[in-house]
This record gives C-alpha cells, sequence and structure tokens, in this order.
C-alpha cells in the first residue's frame, strides 16, 4: 500500500519525460520537415518542374575561360568540376599568400620599430573593417587599367604583368619525365615498406618493453618515421633518378609574347588575380591580429629568461617565443583558413568562375534550384570539414608533443 | 691639495627625454631598425604621393554629392524622409537617457556620437544640383543657418533630444527597466514608422542605401540573439536528440557561405512556403542573415557557458531552482556578459557581411555603388565610389571594435 503512494506518476518520472521531451521534440522537426517538402512539391507542381539530376548530364552551353578546359558542349557536371577545382586554385594559392603576408605584418606590428609598427596597426585596421566584397570590386577594375599587353610590366623578362592578367614562368615535364617518374614511384613505395615496417617493428617488439603509459602509439610511429626515413629515401631516390635519366625531366617555360598574346608559362586571368588578391590582404588583415596575440601571450618572463641565458634576439624568437605562441596561433588561424576559403564564394562579384559563381550560372539555365543548392551546399560542407579535420588533427599533435618535435 | 676632480660629480647630458631620445629609441635604436626606417620612410613617401596626386587632382569626385542622398538612402521616397528622422529622433532619445542613468561606457558612446552629428550639423557645405541631369558638386555655403535649421532640421532635432534626454535622465535608476524594454521596442518602432500604412507606405524595396545596411545588420544581429541563446543551450544539452539537431544546425551554416544562405533565402524559401505566402526580397535576405548568424552567435553564448563554473550551476540546483529559472538568473547572465566582446565582433562581421544582399538584388550601401557604376557616364569613377563606401564601413566597424575593446578592457577579459 505504502509502495504505491511513494511511486512517481509516470507524467512526474524525470526519465520517462527526458524522453517524451525528446520524442515531441524529433517529431516536431520531422513534422516542419514534412510541411517544407510538402510545400516544395506542391510550389514544383504548380510551376511545373520536376526535380531530377539530369541536367547534370545534360549539354551545359555556356563557355567558361578560367581553369580546367571547358566549352559549351561539355555537361554540367564538368562545370562543376570545374567550378570545384578553381575554388580550391584559389583556396590554396591564396591561403598560401595570407598566411605569409599575415605573418609578416603580424611580426612587424610588434616591432620595437614605431614607423613600421604603425604602419602595420594601419594596415590590419584598414582592411579588417571594410567588407572584402568591396575590396574586391576595387581591385578588379584596377588591374583592367593596367598596361596593355605590349606594354606590359617586366621583371626579368619572366614575370609579365597586363590588364590580362599575371604571367609567370612554370616548369614543364619534358621527355625525360616519363622514365623519372618511375623513380619517384618506387622510391614513395620503398619508403611506404620501410616505414611500415619500422613502425610495425618498434611497435610489436621494441615498444613493448615500455610501460604501457610511455609506449607511442602506431600512428605517432609512422609520423616519426616519415620525417626521419621516408624522406630522406624519397628524396635520395627522385635525386638518383634525376641525374640516371639520360633526358631533362623538366624544361622552364617562360611567357613569350606570340601575336597579340603570351604564350607559355602560367597565367593568372585578371578575375584570379583581383580574387588572390583581396582574398589575401582581406584574410592577412586577420591572420596579422591572430599572430600577435599569439606572440604576445608568451608570458614577458620567458622571452626574459631566454635573453639572461645568452641566447640572440633571432634565437629567443625561434626557439623561445615562436614555438610557444603556434599552439596558441593555430586554431584561430583555422578558422581564418577555413573563412577565406568560404570567401572564394565572392568570385561571383566579378566573374571569376568558382563553384557559387557556376552554380549561380546553371541555376539561369535550367529550373533545378533545389538540386543545385544541395550540390553547393554539400561540397562547401566536404570542403569545410575535411579542413578542420586535417587543422584539428594537427592542432592535437602540436599541443599533444609540446614544442619539441 | 685635494684632487677634485675625482669627487665632483660630472652630470651627462640629459638624453632622458625629448624629440631626440625618442627618434632615437623608436627609429633607430639598432643598425637594422634604422635600414627599415629608411625603407619605410621612402615606400611610404611614394604610396602617399601617389596616393594625394589621386585624390586631389586624378579623382573626380563629382559622383559622390550626385549620389549623396542615394548612398544614404537608396530609392527610398523624397516627401517621407520624416520617418527617417522620426525613428533617428526616437533612438537619440533613448541613447540620451540611456546615457543619463548608465553613464561611463553609454555616456562616452553617445557623447562620440554628438561629436560626429555637430560636426556633420555644422560643417558648410551644401550639395548644389547643376541643372537636369545627375552631376552636383559639393559648394561651400556659408548661410549656415540656413543649413541647420532647414536642411538639417533632423540631425539637430536629434542632437538636442540627445541633450535634453540626458540631463533629464541623470540618476533617475528607476529607469532602467523602462529603457531596456524601450530599446526592445524601438526595434518593431523603427520598422513601423519607416514602413508606414495606406497610400504612403514605403515599401521594402524602397529602403536602400546605408540605412537598408544598418537596418539589415541590426535586424540580423538582435533577431538571431533569442535563437542563438536556444542553439547553444541546446548543444550544451544531455538529451542526445537536441544537442544533435543544434550541432548539426550549427555545423551545417558555419561550414557554408553566407552567399548560398542568401541564395536559400531568395530562390528556395519561396518554393519551400504554402503557394500564396509572399514575402518580400529584403524579409527574404533578413531571414536568411538571421539563419546565418545564430549559428555564429551560438558558438559564441556557449563559449561564455563553458566559462561559468559548474559550482554556480548546482548551488542553484541546490536552491531548488528548475532549469529554466538556473540558466535565465544565472547562468545566461554570466555567461553573455563574458562574451559581449565576442559580440560586437561578431556585429561587425555581420555588418561588413550584409555587403553580400546586393548578389540577390537588394540596394543596400554596396548595391547603390554599384548600381552607379553600372551608369555609363560614372562607369570610370569606380574608386572614388568605392572609396567613399569604404570610409563609411570603415568608420561604423571600427568604432565598434574600438568600444569593443573598451568593454574587454572594463571586464578584465585576458587579464590574469
Amino acid at each position: 500500500m505504502q509502495q504505491d503512494s511513494t511511486k512517481i506518476p509516470f507524467w512526474r518520472d524525470i526519465r520517462v519525460l527526458k524522453v517524451l521531451f525528446q520524442v515531441i521534440f524529433i517529431i516536431g522537426i520531422i513534422l516542419l520537415a514534412l510541411f517544407f517538402y510538402m510545400n516544395m512539391l506542391n510550389g514544383l507542381e504548380r510551376q511545373g518542374i520536376e526535380l531530377s539530376l539530369d541536367f547534370l548530364m545534360s549539354e551545359a552551353g555556356f563557355e567558361l575561360s578560367e581553369g580546367i578546359d571547358f566549352d559549351s558542349s561539355d555537361t554540367n557536371l564538368k562545370a562543376f568540376w570545374v567550378g570545384v577545382v578553381n575554388t580550391l586554385r584559389v583556396s590554396i594559392i591564396g591561403i598560401f599568400c595570407a598566411t605569409i603576408v599575415g605573418f609578416l605584418f603580424g611580426i612587424a606590428r610588434l616591432s620595437s620599430n614605431w614607423l613600421i609598427s604603425k604602419t602595420a596597426a594601419v594596415y590590419v585596421e584598414i582592411f579588417r573593417n571594410t567588407p572584402l566584397v568591396l575590396q574586391i570590386l576595387f581591385w578588379y577594375p584596377l588591374i583592367l587599367t593596367l598596361p596593355k599587353v605590349r606594354e606590359s610590366i617586366n621583371f626579368f623578362d619572366s614575370i609579365f604583368i597586363n590588364r590580362r592578367g599575371v604571367y609567370l614562368p612554370s616548369a614543364v615535364p619534358a621527355d625525360g619525365f616519363n622514365t623519372w617518374r618511375w623513380y619517384l614511384l618506387s622510391g614513395i613505395i620503398i619508403a611506404i615498406i620501410v616505414v611500415l615496417g619500422l613502425a610495425a617493428y618498434r611497435y610489436f617488439f621494441q615498444d613493448r618493453e615500455l610501460h604501457e603509459t610511455d609506449r607511442p602509439s602506431f600512428v605517432s610511429n609512422i609520423i616519426l618515421g616519415a620525417k626521419w626515413v621516408a624522406a630522406p629515401i624519397f628524396l635520395t631516390a627522385a635525386i638518383v633518378g634525376w641525374f640516371l635519366t639520360p633526358e631533362v625531366s623538366f624544361v622552364l617555360s617562360k611567357p613569350e609574347l606570340q601575336g597579340f598574346n603570351f604564350v607559355g608559362g602560367i597565367n593568372f586571368s585578371p578575375e584570379f588575380t583581383a580574387m588572390l588578391i583581396g582574398l589575401t590582404v582581406y584574410t592577412s588583415a586577420f591572420i596579422a591580429e591572430v599572430v600577435r596575440a599569439g606572440i604576445q601571450s608568451v608570458v614577458k618572463g620567458q622571452r626574459e629568461a631566454a635573453r639572461s641565458v645568452g641566447l640572440k634576439e633571432s634565437q629567443v624568437l625561434r626557439l623561445v617565443v615562436i614555438p610557444q605562441a603556434i599552439p596558441v596561433i593555430v586554431p584561430p588561424l583555422t578558422s581564418q583558413y577555413l573563412n577565406l576559403a568560404k570567401n572564394s564564394s565572392l568570385g561571383t562579384f566579378i566573374a571569376y568562375t568558382d563553384l557559387y559563381a557556376i552554380a549561380e550560372i546553371i541555376n539561369g539555365k535550367t529550373d533545378q534550384s533545389v538540386p543545385i543548392f544541395a550540390i553547393i551546399m554539400a561540397s562547401y560542407l566536404i570542403l569545410s570539414l575535411t579542413t578542420s579535420a586535417f587543422m584539428n588533427w594537427y592542432n592535437r599533435r602540436i599541443t599533444r608533443f609540446g614544442s619539441s618535435s | 691639495m685635494e684632487d677634485n676632480t675625482l669627487t665632483q660629480e660630472v652630470k651627462p647630458p640629459d638624453t632622458s627625454k625629448g624629440p631626440v631620445r625618442w627618434l632615437r629609441d623608436n627609429l633607430f635604436s639598432t643598425w637594422y631598425n634604422t635600414i627599415l626606417t629608411c625603407l619605410g620612410l621612402v615606400l611610404l613617401f611614394f604610396f602617399f604621393r601617389v596616393f594625394f596626386i589621386w585624390v586631389f587632382t586624378q579623382a573626380n569626385w563629382a559622383v559622390i554629392p550626385a549620389y549623396l542622398r542615394t548612398l544614404m538612402i537608396g530609392p527610398y521616397p523624397i516627401e517621407q524622409v520624416w520617418r527617417i528622422g522620426i525613428v533617428f529622433c526616437t533612438l537619440l532619445t533613448l541613447l540620451g537617457l540611456s546615457a543619463g542613468i548608465w553613464r561611463d561606457r553609454v555616456l562616452q558612446i553617445a557623447i562620440a556620437i554628438a561629436g560626429v552629428g555637430l560636426f556633420l550639423l555644422l560643417i558648410p557645405l551644401d550639395v548644389v544640383k547643376e541643372g537636369e541631369d545627375t552631376s552636383a558638386t559639393l559648394e561651400f555655403n556659408l548661410n549656415i543657418f540656413y543649413l541647420i535649421f532647414f536642411k538639417r532640421k533632423w540631425l539637430l532635432g536629434g542632437l538636442v533630444l540627445l541633450a535634453v534626454t540626458f540631463l533629464i535622465g541623470r540618476d533617475k535608476n528607476t529607469f532602467k527597466r523602462w529603457i531596456i524594454i524601450g530599446w526592445v521596442l524601438s526595434f518593431p518602432w523603427t520598422m513601423i514608422i519607416l514602413h508606414g500604412f495606406g497610400k504612403n507606405a514605403v515599401s521594402t524595396t524602397d529602403w536602400g542605401g546605408l540605412l537598408l545596411t544598418l537596418i539589415l545588420a541590426a535586424v540580423g544581429i538582435v533577431a538571431c540573439f533569442p535563437l542563438g541563446v536556444l542553439l547553444a543551450l541546446g548543444r550544451r544539452s544531455q538529451l542526445p536528440a537536441i544537442k544533435w539537431v543544434s550541432t548539426v544546425y550549427i555545423e551545417t551554416i558555419r561550414g557554408v557561405p553566407l552567399i548560398t544562405i542568401l541564395f536559400m533565402g531568395s530562390i528556395l524559401l519561396p518554393i519551400f512556403m504554402p503557394g500564396d505566402f509572399q514575402l518580400d526580397k529584403v524579409i527574404r535576405a533578413m531571414v536568411a542573415l538571421t539563419l546565418f548568424s545564430s549559428s555564429y552567435m551560438a558558438e559564441n553564448i556557449r563559449g561564455g557557458l563553458q566559462a561559468v563554473p559548474s559550482g554556480q550551476v548546482e548551488a542553484a540546483q541546490a536552491v531548488g531552482l528548475t532549469y529554466p529559472k538556473t540558466m535565465h538568473f544565472i547562468v545566461l547572465p554570466q555567461a553573455i556578459r563574458a562574451v559581449i566582446p565576442a559580440i560586437v565582433g561578431q556585429s561587425i562581421a555581420l555588418f561588413k557581411d550584409t555587403s553580400l544582399v546586393s548578389v540577390v538584388g537588394l540596394l543596400d550601401l554596396l548595391g547603390v555603388g554599384r548600381t552607379i557604376l553600372g551608369s555609363s557616364k560614372w562607369s570610370g569613377n569606380y574608386a572614388e565610389v568605392w572609396f567613399f563606401i569604404a570610409i563609411i564601413y570603415f568608420v561604423f566597424s571600427f568604432s565598434m571594435s574600438i568600444v569593443s575593446q573598451k568593454i574587454e578592457a572594463d571586464l578584465g577579459v585576458g587579464k590574469h
């Protein structure tokens, strides 16, 4: 009898309530999704649109000059692929440049030289506090007002800048490349086998003697091997192969004026150049702040102690400050890289045919906005998630091993 | 004889202060600093030479006065500008009262705004139209009373209201709650006044320029707040279903560029809505901006929630507060206080990001600029237009970042 009165009724039992609440929540979400889905079906039916992915295989009907060769008879799917490659190209080169420029300005910001540090501060504040679109819309017409092709700005006869973009020399595979390739491939295979074997040997035999907590993981053995064994093996194979190959593997291709345009080398189109400058300048201002905060996070005593044991100023930076600042810098740096990759979607403002711009073109030509939206969302998500996964891995590694490795 | 020269103190020349000492410490301390200084000076000289030659001799600034009103308010009808005036005066009234009650930082902000306002009020320049076409110039107009009392009457009224309400609001601490309610209500009030009713109503498609940019930024940051708090609490929830839904939402939105969310708002939202339900494009952009910034807000607030010691929650539970009460009275006030600088930072980012809405056909500050440059008469003057617009963006973002730094200093963030 007494047990009955103390028994909690189910509507006041927290365990039941928790489950009930979540079930109601999920049902609510599903109902909302269903509501949108039904609306979508109705709306599409009214407009006479049938959802299908067939448009991916149909002829694109537009031309793209940027990136991989593409003409109007290629499929829409290939157009998306061109967009992905263009997005990756501008993002990767942009990240590379922004990191260098950002670190330079971040260090300059902390310079003991008043003029240098104030100039860096002004640079950071100007480019951080104005929208990136505005900056890109400023750089693009500026590039189009550069000298004509025949009056290009010329650096050492190998770099040319004109209103059609930037022309750089490049290395082009030559006759010997096919032979040299096999040396490289065998170098990679030997390196992988040796590293795996060494890691397995250490993991199963040598490390067993250690206590469990001191035992390095299999992955960390591989990383150690990659650094000290695989890299030398691969380099040796590459160098030996280079000299054993009778023909030259690469020739330097310089841009040369032929007719009305330059031929050879790498060409950055005006759109690409404007995007690259915009992304680099804008992101580098943020990276400079990240670097400054990271360096300032190293307590003053560390510098003073380093100086008192007689290290030179450059050694203080290289051996004491930077190793401690890097773990502070990496997480915010990651989000800046992600921002840069996402901001490359602003190419659509100046007709740089990145992923988003191409999605917009295809959306104008077909009526499949729902699958197109799904495709660009998925592509950007994959890009973001892989970048952040890689940077998280890198971050864990540097925080675990500390500053010594 | 005693040799006096050994005991007599000879003071070294005083170099501890003065410009020479400053130069030596800050510009020429080492040989490489000297080289850097010289190199920097040469580069800066060439940069400023090019820059000033452009500003004073090559640039054609006539485009700015010709389109000044369009840049500020877009296609908003000129007969209805009094609506903007009323909104402006309302906001300055609230600011004046707040400055009187809270003092400190709020008062400093009010003084800064009053300073900028006074400058704009007294500057003796006037836009003079030259004939039928869009050409106009900025000319000195020394009839300053005409300018102040006729052309800038709303600015004058706003500044007077700011001063008067500051004096009224001084130390009336019992008003605090009403002022906060007033700030919350000022939001729908602004929308209603700007839109209006009946035949004089100004449709949102006529909103534009800086006005639209500010409205979009304000909507984005204010409307995302409740959603952001819920998402942040959801992501930290112990109920797996809620936690996963919140996490997936936040990470999905943060993983894609704003432009795709705007694309969704402008093209997909109408498809997902019931057939007869129409949203104009400004509202759709607002929805997109809110959905976008709520996930960033959620992450900011989550950071604040993590900073609240678990003892606080345990103590609240010990005195018998329920979950909503614990959050409302104990956790959220501390969490939000800790992340105010991050929220200001996000406001700056969102303010700049509103420049993307011109991609879906809105005439915000940047959209107006693109329209001006689209006309063949001014298409070559892109640098002047972008420079002017950049200054506007810079003034707003930079002042917000200064406020953020001050708040950070007040809260003692980063000090151990």
